[in-house]
């Protein structure tokens, strides 16, 4: 295989399946963003720490909330700060150099860097509608001007971008077409414990395998209003590890249960079935 | 020959774009897609879908196209020496098999083998000389010969047993509909604005009004960005709606949620609108219709949720509502014209149908599709039909109206 792929295999602590590792590779041979989506607590934000690791490169963050415009990710012209100054003067203040108030967001630090970074933009579908499509050209040219000093920033070498989204929004076509898209599978039974193995090496399988009966028994129980997660189970057997709960002994009700069920309507549903 | 399977897809109504293709191709001509057809399975998938709910649509795309596809050749006669090489046990067999088998050794086998599979272009079920499914032919899986070779079948999740077993099938966007993804479909319908409280900082007209006044600061502020659509929505309850009520109860549930829309009032009907709507579903308080034209505004979007179907007569008779028939008057007109009035008085309006598309040819949905642009009630319609309402455009036309106006 060439050299431009098959570089991401997974970490110790992170287990890829095969296709999202083959995702990873193709939007990184293709300099393409890789969008990736799924249930929440699949392990979306940590493929791109986990991705960074594994390259040996820094990691920036873009989390975006839905107040987050497309031009703060890659500067802000800190007008205020500048006003003060203006206003109130200030040792070693020069008011009429502009490019001391610009400051960079996390997409113009990953185009400025000097060497090749790892960028994630997490839950890309909290911003407005308009979000992506306002990022296109910076993503696809990698580079973008500052309009108050005239300044260009240009990537030396195109960042390998991963952007995470919880489908909370329709994102819109154009944006869609430039990325390489994989979607997050819940992970099989199998993967699943293997999973659980690399949080908790010393878990016994007898264990592992009714903390997953357990787990994947409430996940098939229909009517859930949110079915628990990967990261929900792995914190459960954390509990039940620290309480040293044995669960084959465990009669009426699964421990910790608000750990796994997050609604008040979920637990209430669960103890009407545990009474049945 | 892939051109073709872009337009399998794009037949498929997956939306791959020529800028998408290239990309596919430049990819390939990496050697990203592995050499094998399971590697362009998921590289094909990876740069073309961008949406789980297309997933299916592509599965079913990827089987009719590529299900004459011999499974890389390479890897079966692979397969087939190995298994030469380890020949199973033939204990078991009569002598009149093993006298079959002796008579044709392994070496010979192979060869033709290898010839048929050169030779043989298409699938064969049942027959005793090809390679293929459920026949007596030396060769094939699932067939009777005792001495076989049976090809492929078990092993490795190839490619087509994935996309075989249509996986996504449940995320297919036609189908489902909950409340969270009507949530996602409606936050579409929106036109923001400025108006109320002033709580938040115009940074740019303070900056300006600060340079105006030499440098003394003025703070200028203003009132934060709002949706400003108002919706009214009407819903059919009781008798052919009852099947769609928990699906109707959940667009509601989305609908009604705090501060989604600028104003929001909903109201119930039976079967079609006469002169009165009703605000609770147990018709106990009535609106006269046009009560509701005088209060609302032209700009607010009227959306009517309901299967628009009824006995022809209900619709089109000046008088066909069963309720009716005690409040004669001068004002009486049909279903249709009161359905009219509301369609006039409203700049943009539309309808969703929980009946399935397929359903409404023939039936009354196509006169009152003539006069509400009428969509299905699927994320797919729900997703037109914002679109409609935000952007105007073209009514979808459905059947022949003009056929029902004569019969009136």
């Amino acid at each position: 295989m060439s050299a431009v792929f098959d570089q991401f295999t997974g970490t110790s602590r992170y287990i890829a399946s095969d296709e999202l590792k083959h995702a990873v590779n193709v939007a990184v041979a293709l300099a393409r963003p890789l969008l990736v989506r799924g249930e929440p607590g699949t392990g979306k934000t940590l493929l791109a720490e986990n991705l960074a690791e594994a390259l040996g490169l820094p990691l920036i963050r873009w989390h975006v909330k839905s107040t987050t415009k497309a031009r703060d990710g890659l500067y802000v012209y800190d007008t205020v700060a500048r006003l003060h100054d203006s206003r109130f003067g200030g040792d070693g203040h020069d008011v009429r150099d502009i490019a001391k108030y610009i400051k960079l967001g996390p997409l113009g630090e990953a185009l400025a860097a000097p060497s090749r970074v790892v960028l994630l933009i997490d839950e890309i579908d909290k911003a407005d509608i308009e979000f992506p499509n306002d990022l296109l050209h910076e993503l696809d040219a990698m580079k973008f001007r500052i309009d108050e000093t005239g300044k260009e920033v240009a990537a030396t070498e195109r960042p390998i971008v991963i952007i995470t989204s919880n489908n909370e929004k329709e994102l819109p076509d154009a944006f869609l077409r430039r990325c390489v898209f994989h979607y997050i599978q819940f992970p099989t039974r199998e993967l699943m414990s293997e999973i659980v193995r690399v949080h908790h090496p010393d878990i016994t399988d007898k264990v592992l395998d009714n903390a997953l009966e357990v787990f994947f028994g409430l996940r098939s129980t229909p009517r859930l209003r949110k079915k628990p997660s990967t990261s929900e189970l792995v914190d459960w057997i954390c509990a039940l590890k620290k309480a040293n709960v044995d669960l084959s002994r465990v009669s009426g009700g699964i421990p910790f249960l608000g750990t796994l069920l997050k609604t008040e309507q979920d637990i209430e549903l669960m103890g009407k079935r545990a009474k049945a | 020959m892939l051109v073709d399977f872009l337009f399998e897809l794009r037949a498929k109504k997956v939306p791959v774009s020529t800028h998408e293709w290239m990309a596919l191709m430049e990819a390939m001509a990496l050697g990203l897609h592995e050499s094998s057809l399971d590697g362009f399975y998921h590289l094909c998938r990876t740069l073309c879908v961008k949406d789980i709910a297309r997933y299916d649509a592509y599965d079913e795309a990827f089987l009719a196209y590529f299900k004459d596809v011999h499974v890389d050749a390479l890897r079966l006669t692979q397969d087939i020496a190995d298994w030469l090489q380890n020949p199973r046990a033939l204990e078991g067999l009569t002598d009149e098999q093993r006298a079959a088998m002796q008579a044709m050794d392994f070496e010979k086998l192979r060869e033709l083998f290898e010839q048929r599979l050169k030779e043989q272009k298409e699938r064969h079920d049942g027959g005793n000389r090809w390679i293929g499914t459920g026949g007596t032919s030396p060769f094939g899986t699932g067939g009777k010969h005792p001495s076989g070779i049976r090809v492929g079948g078990g092993g490795q999740r190839s490619a087509m047993a994935v996309a075989d077993k249509r996986l996504f099938k449940e995320y297919r966007r036609d189908v489902v509909l909950d409340v969270r993804q009507i949530d996602v479909a409606l936050r579409g319908l929106r036109r923001l604005g400025r108006d109320g409280a002033v709580e938040e900082l115009d940074l740019d007209e303070t900056v300006d009004q600060t340079c105006k006044n030499a440098g003394e600061i003025e703070v200028v502020m203003r009132p934060p960005r709002r949706n400003r659509v108002k919706v009214i929505l009407l819903m059919d309850v009781g008798g052919s709606m009852d099947p769609h009520a928990e699906l109707v109860s959940r667009l509601f549930t989305a609908a009604s949620r705090a501060g989604r829309f600028a104003k929001f009032r909903s109201y119930y009907f039976h079967n079609c609108v006469y002169n009165s709507v009703y605000e609770d579903a147990n018709f106990s308080k009535a609106v006269p219709v046009a009560d509701l034209l005088a209060t609302s505004d032209r700009d607010e979007k009227l959306v009517v949720v309901g299967d628009a179907l009824m006995h022809p007569g209900e619709l089109l008779d000046p008088g066909g509502s069963l309720y009716l028939s005690s409040t004669y008057g001068s004002g009486r007109a049909s279903g249709i014209e009161w359905l009219r009035r509301l369609a006039h008085h409203f700049r943009s309006s539309a309808w969703l149908n929980p009946e399935p598309e397929r359903f409404w040819s023939g039936t009354t949905i196509e006169p009152i599709a003539s006069v509400f642009p009428m969509f299905p009630l699927t994320l797919d319609g729900m997703a037109a039909s914002v679109r409609y309402l935000v952007r105007g455009g073209e009514k979808p036309r459905i059947g022949e109206p003009a056929k029902w106006m004569k019969v009136s």
